[in-house]
Formats: C-alpha cells, sequence, structure tokens
C-alpha cells in the first residue's frame, strides 16, 4: 500500500482553510458563515462515528451485523425521500412506498452484484457490501424522491386533465400515463446524465478513491463501470416501482382521482 | 337547423333509463330520479349548489353512496373506466392535453363540425389556437364522438354566444332524440331549460325538487 498516512494535524489544516472561509463570508455578511461551521463540524463527526462503526463490523464480519447496517442505512434513505416530498402520500404510504421500492432495487441489484459478478467470500464481506450498498442507496434514493416529487407534484397541477379524461371512459393508467412516464423520466435523468459525463466532465469519486490508495487505473476503471451499470439499474428499477406504485396509490379502486391522499404542499427545501 | 346523424356506433346497444336511488354525496340527498331514454331532465339552483358535485357522483368520481343504474348495468358492478365510457359527464371548463385537436378524437375525422359552426378543418389545429367558445363546442363533439349512452351536462353553453347555443342545442336535442339518451343538463338560463327540458328540476336544501 503506498497511500501517504494522514494525521490529525494535517486534517486540522483543512480545517483552518474552511474557518478562513467562514470568517471571509461573515466580514462580507454572506450569512452562511453559520451553517457553513455547523456542516463542517456535521461531516467531521458523522464521518468519524461511520469509521469507527465500519471498523467495528470489518472486524464482527458476520451476517446479521451487516444486515443491521444495511437496514438502518435503508431506513435513513426512506426518511430522506420523505423529507424531499412536496406533497408526500398521506400516512404509512409516504416512508413506505420510497422505502419499499429503494429496497427492492438496491437489495436486489447489490446482492446480484455481489453473488454473480464480484464473488467476494463470503459475499457479504463488507468491505465490498457496504459501500456497494451505500453508493446504490444514495442513488436510487435520488431517483425515487424526483421521481415521487414530480409524480404527486404534476397530478396536483394537472387534476382537471386527469380527470377530463377519466370523465371520457380513459382508464387510470391512460389518465395518468402521461404524469407517469415524466416522473419515471425525471428520476432516470440525472444517472444517465452522471454515466454520460463519467470521466470526460467528473472523474467518478469511487474510482479516485481507488486511484489514490494504489490500485492501477484500469482496474479502478473496470470497477467504476461496474458500479456506474449497476447504480442505473438499481435508480431505474426503483424509480419506475416507486413511481407506478404512487400512481396506482392516487386512485382508488373505482379509478377515481383521490388527491385527498396527498398531503398538504410544503415548502420546497 | 342542419344536424349531423349520429353514427352507428354510438347506438348500438339499447336506449337505457338512468336511475338513481338514495344518492347520497356529502350534505346532498339522498336523492332518487329517474330519468328516461331520451328524456332531458334540467337541473338549476345557486352556485355551490351541488349541481356539478352531483353530475360527479353520478360519473363516479367522487365517493358517495346510493345506487346509480343505466338499465339493468350497475355502477358499482363495472369498472370505473367501463361505467364512465357510457355516462360521461361533459365539465364546465373543458381541459385539453396534447397539442394537436385531432388528436383527441378516437378518429381522424370529426363529425358534427359543420352543424356547430366550426371550420371542417378544425382538427388540424393546434389546441392553443381556439377560443374558449370553440373548446367548448370542441370539447362536445369529442365527448360525442365517443358514443355514451347517458349525458350529463355541465353548463355546455356557458361560454358561446346565441347562435352558438343555437346551434349546440339543435345537435344535443337531436343526437338525444336519435339515440335515447337519458340526459341531465345543467344550465342557468331560464330560456334555454324553456328550449330543452323535458322535466326542470332545482336544488332546495339539498334536495331536488319540481322547479315552479
Amino acid at each position: 500500500m503506498n497511500l501517504i498516512d494522514l494525521s490529525w494535524w494535517q486534517l486540522a489544516l483543512a480545517a483552518g482553510l474552511v474557518i478562513a472561509l467562514a470568517v471571509a463570508s461573515h466580514l462580507a455578511r454572506l450569512g452562511v458563515a453559520r451553517s457553513l461551521l455547523v456542516a463542517a463540524v456535521r461531516t467531521t463527526v458523522q464521518l468519524a462515528l461511520v469509521g469507527f462503526v465500519l471498523e467495528a463490523l470489518f472486524s464482527a464480519a458476520t451476517v446479521g451485523w451487516v444486515a443491521l447496517m444495511a437496514a438502518v442505512m435503508l431506513a435513513l434513505a426512506g426518511r430522506e425521500v420523505m423529507a424531499r416530498q412536496k406533497r408526500p402520500l398521506t400516512g404509512f404510504w409516504s416512508a413506505g412506498l420510497g422505502t419499499f421500492s429503494m429496497f427492492v432495487s438496491s437489495f436486489a441489484v447489490t446482492i446480484l452484484t455481489l453473488t454473480v459478478i464480484v464473488g467476494p467470500t463470503p459475499w457479504y464481506a463488507p468491505q465490498y457490501a457496504i459501500p456497494l450498498l451505500g453508493m446504490m442507496l444514495g442513488n436510487t434514493m435520488t431517483g425515487v424522491a424526483l421521481g415521487l416529487d414530480r409524480l404527486t407534484d404534476s397530478v396536483w397541477r394537472q387534476r382537471a386533465v386527469i380527470e377530463s379524461r377519466l370523465m371520457l371512459g380513459e382508464s387510470w393508467q391512460q389518465a395518468v400515463g402521461e404524469a407517469r412516464r415524466d416522473a419515471i423520466r425525471s428520476g432516470m435523468i440525472p444517472i444517465v446524465n452522471a454515466m454520460a459525463a463519467a470521466g470526460v466532465v467528473s472523474l467518478p469519486g469511487m474510482m479516485t478513491g481507488q486511484i489514490l490508495s494504489g490500485t492501477a487505473p484500469a482496474l479502478a476503471v473496470k470497477y467504476q463501470i461496474l458500479v456506474m451499470f449497476t447504480i442505473t439499474t438499481g435508480t431505474g428499477f426503483g424509480t419506475l416501482v416507486a413511481v407506478v406504485a404512487a400512481s396506482r396509490r392516487l386512485f382508488d379502486q373505482r379509478e377515481r382521482l383521490r388527491l385527498d391522499r396527498l398531503a398538504a404542499a410544503r415548502g420546497q427545501r | 337547423m342542419a344536424y349531423q346523424a349520429p353514427p352507428v356506433s354510438a347506438s348500438d346497444r339499447p336506449p337505457a333509463a338512468l336511475t338513481l336511488r338514495g344518492l347520497t354525496v356529502g350534505p346532498l340527498g339522498p336523492l332518487d330520479l329517474e330519468v328516461a331514454a331520451g328524456e332531458i331532465v334540467c337541473l338549476s339552483g345557486p352556485s355551490g349548489a351541488g349541481k356539478s358535485r352531483l353530475l360527479r357522483a353520478i360519473a363516479d368520481l367522487d365517493p358517495h353512496q346510493g345506487r346509480v343504474q343505466l338499465g339493468g348495468d350497475d355502477q358499482q358492478q363495472l369498472a370505473g373506466h367501463r361505467w364512465r365510457a357510457q355516462v360521461m359527464m361533459l365539465p364546465a371548463e373543458s381541459q385539453w392535453w396534447f397539442d394537436g385537436v385531432g388528436e383527441h378524437f378516437p378518429a381522424s375525422s370529426i363529425d358534427g363540425l359543420a352543424a356547430l359552426g366550426l371550420d371542417e378543418a378544425a382538427a388540424g389545429w393546434e389546441v392553443a389556437r381556439l377560443s374558449s367558445g370553440e373548446k367548448q363546442r370542441l370539447a362536445l363533439l369529442r365527448l360525442l364522438a365517443r358514443g355514451p349512452r347517458a349525458l350529463l351536462l355541465d353548463e355546455p353553453c356557458a361560454n358561446l354566444d346565441r347562435r352558438a347555443t343555437e346551434r349546440v342545442e339543435a345537435l344535443l336535442l337531436a343526437w338525444i332524440r336519435e339515440c335515447r339518451l337519458p340526459t341531465l343538463w345543467v344550465s342557468h338560463d331560464p330560456a334555454q331549460i324553456e328550449r330543452v327540458a323535458d322535466r326542470h328540476l332545482c336544488f332546495e336544501a339539498d334536495r331536488l325538487v319540481a322547479a315552479p
């Protein structure tokens, strides 16, 4: 391993730069100095905690602990999907639907990748399973959140159009079809763009990390391509499942549009 | 007044009466009403009385209690879209979702354009170019083109001048008589009600009563 060790005083130097930025923005009255510092502290504390958790997990690499870690990650991602909705579904559905679709797609693709493609021993080896699942959940979360937000918002806006189509005897799938396609598309666009820009506009973080830690670029590139494909698959299917299920939930068994199943709008963050 | 005869497809099922039994929607009802095949029942009442709400319940767009039947077909026995393909509601304000007018119609040609004083080339027009009166008349043709068996009309002439109103009334009357469609027609215009209604009901304290 030819990775240069980082000591705490070296990190403190980088922290000094952030503090300098905070001082400068305070003097310029940008009003972001406080949130900048809070975010910097959060980054430090959260990553340090994750470091401890991962070290503990790597030393106790049993399937139970890995599954627990995965479940916690899934729950946090589900909460984030819900928080990003302008008009979430009411009740259990809001969090449940997002979490369910992420579970189905992210877990299925991660497990498939681990058992069939990469094949570490054991297959749940946390050094592979947790980072892979983390990248998968992070991107699927974005796709699901964008797709659901777009769906509920456009159905809300196009309520009159959708009901007019129902009045003409169209099925709920036909009536909501345009909104559904738009929503799935907008959930998938970020990952399609990321694939298109990879290596040209941006060097993907995982590949950069592997190269920094001494992996041959050719191998790092292979891993990056693998991860890109699996992320795309996970995001695509996750968005698809979430949007289709949510659009079904917006209609009742009589195929009526039920906007009362959406919570009142809240300010976009 | 010129009118176009309805296509045969519109009448390939026998005419039927529209029956409401104990229909309750929100504060309205329970309502009992039978609209015979080919009969036009006009509904009037102050805004907010629940006229649109009643039509929406009959089209099964809002949750409600009570039974609605078209001939032997029970509303709740059919899938929602199959019921609404027979009992069609024309909303007061028409909606358009494709760019072209023609895309909204089941067939490439549109029947009844001339009868409503519209240009025969209207199928090739863009929706963005339509006036509100043109939209309203085209929305009626769009609905009739799908061959409904019962009509729920929510102020079908609200945006129209006198000439266009007469044309729409003539077309609707001819169509309703020919296909023997039971029809509920919401109107604010006493003269129009006089011209088209077989019966006139108005809302009073959440009930339907015969108009004086």
